[in-house]
């Protein structure tokens, strides 16, 4: 059986390259993208530990649960704003949205 | 307490006689001192002064005149109707002197003992319960039409109200503190009366004259009352001189039977609220004597003074209290001053009040006086010695004054101060009924010829408007440069059509600044006046008359004849007090008698001296006949006062007055335990009388009545006196001499000493100092301020903007900056945690 922190080096790493995306990407998809990545990331954490330490409790699948449906909605949230600031501004790059910066 | 019983009550009476002139006082003071503002070149205000041209003046309205003058009137009414009440049943008592009229009510407690405020109705207090109310009574109403026109009427009876009730207070007051309270108040009436026309310098520098000769007097007097305080524990008439001393063995003087009775009975004086005093006093006063404190005093030494008793020290105290009020030798300066304040206040101060309350003073306190001695048998305390040296030779000092005045009411200013010589010398040789008896009678023709001069100015004054509203109009022009003159003259026109009695400016009011210098009040001008003022003449011959001691008909002949037997029965005995005194009294009557008749030759005898004189006149009206009935009512008792006092074995005059005793001093010679045994007749000092009246009235007559002084003629006195008469005319330069004395060095001491140096030098000095520390103190602060509090205050806004701008680079608005800041501190967050929980090392 594959040991449990086989699953949390992988999500570890998707993590960390989730984290590296936000931070280096000026793409606002790309961001959004690799905000999807931590999430997913965590899933498999949660996943993991469900399994691994407490399979008797539900807990651990019921919150993975929660968190694909927040993240389905903030993509969608997200995606709808990048397309409308790109209407407005021809342009998804977050340094270019700057308009409420003092 | 029933009220009626309470009114009917003789020992609660006398609460009620001051009662109505303080409480007119009071009223008139709070509610009737309405004024108007009006111009002061207004008819209205009558010439006040012209240094008020151009300005608003107030002036008191016609509804607070009629006011103050029906309150005032109506409180000297109640006192008057109480006091002659008061008398009335006083008199009618066989034995008054051992059963006085007497209540008091616990003023202080001090702890160990009582003080107690009372009034004492007894037979000092009834002849000045007859006498001040009633003169006080004529003067409100010759007040009445002498201040018609002054701008501050209803202030003048203010202060008169308050004067009477002062007066009142002082008779009836039963201990020496309420006297001197109501004295004090006197002081200070006097001196807002005499300046009452403070427009005048000369009249707020007599004032302040007379106040501050006065005050020196009072300090010393105080200091009198805080000695016997201290030595006794008691100020109470009685209980210092008439009642047993407390734990005084009783000793028969008068081959009595016991020796010695109980303590108990000496307490019987105590007071309790309304207690008839001396019920079982019979044989206590009259057969057996016991030692009073005053006599306790004279056998104690005095402090300091070697040689003298303490009831002498005090007495002279006293004495000097006297001196300063009843205007006595050096005191006197004040009281001819005083001539400043208008007419009625001259009368209240000389006649009826202030001078009268000195001499009253010591005949209250006479028995601690004498305590010790006995003038009567030719030992004589220093205190009496003092009396009858100053009082004689006041007496005649002042007269050799009078003779020399000019000025009409000069000339009485200074008789009375001689006639009040005449009372304190009488006290001195132990004739304190004769005192007493001269001091009614003075006060009675005293009033009526101060009023009576008051009605001459007026008059005279009158015919000035008259001169000047008739003819000179060149005169009239050149007195326009004066707002005085001015305004009389305008007023005199018209007031001259409207019947007289508007025309009247004050009788002295602004008079100096008349263009052609003329002096309403100097005799030189007058002349003639018996045609004009009949009235006034006449009353002011009565009064004359009787300052002049005209035989047998007149009040001061018996009062003056009692006090030369007096001192005349002494030097029969050889005393040589007595002697001294009935020498210069003699003399003194004497010059009486001769400048009264000068005064009244020149002021009303011969012909008119100036155009002035000729028109002289008081009117008609209410102005005329207010002031005439107080001269004719007054003049009454001039003439009869004197009779009361007659002695029994006069020839002839002794049978009709005094059938059975001499009244007056049956009355009075009650006061006092040492019952003052009258003078047996004697032919010598009523010739002396007799020829001294006589023929200072022929003298007069001679020089001033057969041969008037014409216009323009000098006083014949002057060839005659030749180098003495500007002396006595400049009154021995007394004035002189204490400006060079007192006054002078004063000043001095006020200017370098008080104000150069004390005031500029060491106390603007030492605050100078203190302003200089407190502004280098102010400066250090500054400087702290600005150092310390600034830099703080200062420094941490500063600090927080410069750490705002360098804390501002964070803030890029970069929303991945702030995750990589945000991922960075997670990192660390996490690294510490692991770090310090081992979770690290545990890793496989």
């Amino acid at each position: 059986m594959v040991p449990l922190w086989m699953y949390l080096l992988v999500a570890a790493a998707m993590f960390s390259i989730g984290v590296y995306g936000v931070l280096a990407r000026r793409n606002a998809v790309a961001i959004l993208m690799s905000v999807e990545l931590m999430l997913s990331a965590v899933n498999i954490n949660l996943i993991a530990f469900w399994r691994y330490m407490a399979p008797e409790n539900m807990a651990g699948q019921a919150f993975a649960a929660f968190v694909f449906v927040v993240a389905a909605a903030e993509a969608a949230v997200g995606l709808a704003i990048i397309i409308s600031i790109y209407r407005s501004r021809r342009s998804v790059v977050v340094e270019d949205v700057n308009l409420l910066k003092g | 307490m029933d009220l009626n019983a309470l009114i009917n009550d003789p020992n609660f009476l006398p609460w009620l006689i001051p009662v109505g002139p303080l409480l007119a006082f009071l009223i008139i003071t709070l509610l009737t001192n309405r004024s108007k503002l009006i111009p002061a070149t207004s008819e209205e205000y009558g010439g006040h002064h012209p240094d008020y041209d151009g300005m608003s003046v107030p002036v008191v309205t016609t509804r607070s005149r009629i006011v103050s003058i029906t309150v005032g009137l109506s409180g000297i009414i109640a006192a008057w109707l109480i006091s002659w009440q008061v008398v009335a049943r006083a008199t009618s008592l066989a034995h008054l002197g051992e059963e006085v009229f007497h209540s008091a009510v616990v003023w202080m407690n001090t702890g160990v003992s009582t003080f107690n405020m009372g009034v004492l109705v007894d037979p000092l207090t009834v002849p000045l319960l007859f006498m001040v109310p009633f003169a006080c009574l004529m003067i409100f109403i010759y007040s009445i039409g002498y201040m018609a026109h002054d701008p501050r009427q209803s202030r003048f009876f203010s202060l008169i109200a308050l004067f009477a009730g002062a007066m009142l207070t002082l008779v009836v007051a039963d201990n020496l503190l309420l006297l001197f309270v109501g004295w004090e108040i006197m002081g200070l009436c006097s001196f807002m009366l005499i300046g009452f026309w403070f427009e005048k310098p000369s009249a707020y520098k007599a004032a302040i004259k007379a106040f501050t000769t006065t005050r020196v007097a009072d300090v010393i007097m105080l200091l009198g009352i805080a000695y016997l305080y201290a030595s006794t524990g008691t100020l109470s008439f009685r209980e210092i001189m008439y009642n047993p001393a407390p734990g005084a063995e009783i000793v028969a003087v008068e081959g009595g039977s016991e020796a010695i009775v109980s303590e108990a009975e000496g307490e019987e004086g105590a007071i309790v609220e309304g207690e008839h005093e001396g019920e079982e006093g019979e044989e206590g006063y009259s057969s057996v004597h016991a030692e009073t404190l005053a006599e306790r005093l004279a056998n104690t030494p005095a402090l300091l003074i070697p040689g003298m008793s303490a009831a002498s020290l005090i007495g002279i105290f006293l004495i000097i209290g006297t001196i300063g009020k009843s205007a006595q030798f050096p005191l006197h300066v004040w009281l001819p001053d005083a001539m400043e304040g208008p007419t009625p206040v001259s009368a209240m101060i000389h006649a009826a009040a202030m001078v009268s309350a000195g001499v009253y003073a010591v005949i209250r306190m006479y028995p601690l006086f004498a305590a010790g001695g006995d003038p009567h048998h030719g030992i004589f305390t220093p205190p009496l010695l003092v009396m009858a040296v100053v009082g004689a030779f006041t007496a005649i000092f002042a007269a050799t004054i009078a003779v020399t005045q000019n000025d009409v009411k000069k000339v009485l200013a200074y008789s009375t101060i001689s006639q009040l010589g005449f009372m304190v010398a009488a006290l001195g040789i132990g004739g304190f009924v004769a005192a007493a008896f001269h001091l009614i009678t003075h006060a009675f023709f005293k009033a009526l010829l101060f009023m009576a001069s008051g009605a001459v100015i007026h008059g005279m004054e009158h015919g000035e408007h008259h001169v000047h509203a008739h003819g000179h109009d060149e005169a009239e022009e050149h007195s326009h440069d004066s707002h005085g003159a001015t305004v009389v003259t305008s007023h005199a026109h018209d007031a001259h059509d409207a019947h007289d009695e508007h025309g009247h400016a004050h009788d002295d009011h602004g008079h100096e600044e008349h263009a052609p210098h003329f002096d309403p009040q100097d005799m030189r001008n007058m002349g003639g006046l018996r045609k004009t003022m009949p009235v006034t003449f006449i009353t002011f011959l009565i009064g004359g008359l009787s300052l002049a001691g005209f035989p047998l008909i007149t009040a001061g002949f018996w009062s003056k004849d009692e006090i030369l037997a007096e001192a005349w029965a002494g030097t029969t005995h050889g005393y040589g007090p007595h002697a001294l005194v009935f020498v210069l009294l003699a003399i003194a009557a004497f010059l009486t008698a001769f400048y009264t008749m000068r005064q009244i030759g020149m002021t009303f005898w011969g012909e008119a001296r100036t155009e002035e004189a000729k028109h002289a006149n008081l009117g008609r009206g209410i102005v005329s006949f207010t002031m005439t009935l107080p001269l004719v009512l007054l003049s009454f008792f001039a003439i009869t006062a004197g009779f009361i006092g007659v002695p029994s074995d006069f020839p002839l005059f002794g049978a009709i007055f005094s059938p059975e005793y001499n009244a007056f001093h049956h009355l009075v010679g009650a006061a006092l335990i040492a019952e003052s045994p009258a003078v047996p007749f004697n032919i010598f000092p009523v010739l002396v009388s007799f020829a001294v009246a006589l023929g200072g009235i022929g003298l007069g007559y001679l020089m001033y009545w057969r041969k008037p002084l014409q216009a323009g003629e000098v006083d014949p006195l002057v060839s005659i006196l030749g180098p003495v008469y500007p002396v006595l005319q400049n009154k021995y330069y007394f004035d002189e001499l204490y400006t060079a004395l007192f006054v002078k060095p004063s000043q001095w001491f006020a200017k370098n000493v008080a104000y150069e140096f004390i005031d500029r030098g060491v106390i603007d000095g030492f605050l100078h100092l203190l302003a200089r520390v407190f502004t280098w103190i102010g400066d250090f602060l500054k400087v702290m301020n600005l150092w310390l509090i600034d830099g703080v205050g200062d420094g941490i806004p500063e600090l927080m903007a410069k750490s705002g701008i360098s804390f501002r680079r964070l803030q890029s608005g970069r929303v991945q900056t702030y995750m990589l800041l945000l991922a960075i501190a997670a990192l660390v967050i996490a690294l510490v945690f692991a770090l310090s929980t081992g979770v690290l090392q545990a890793a496989p």
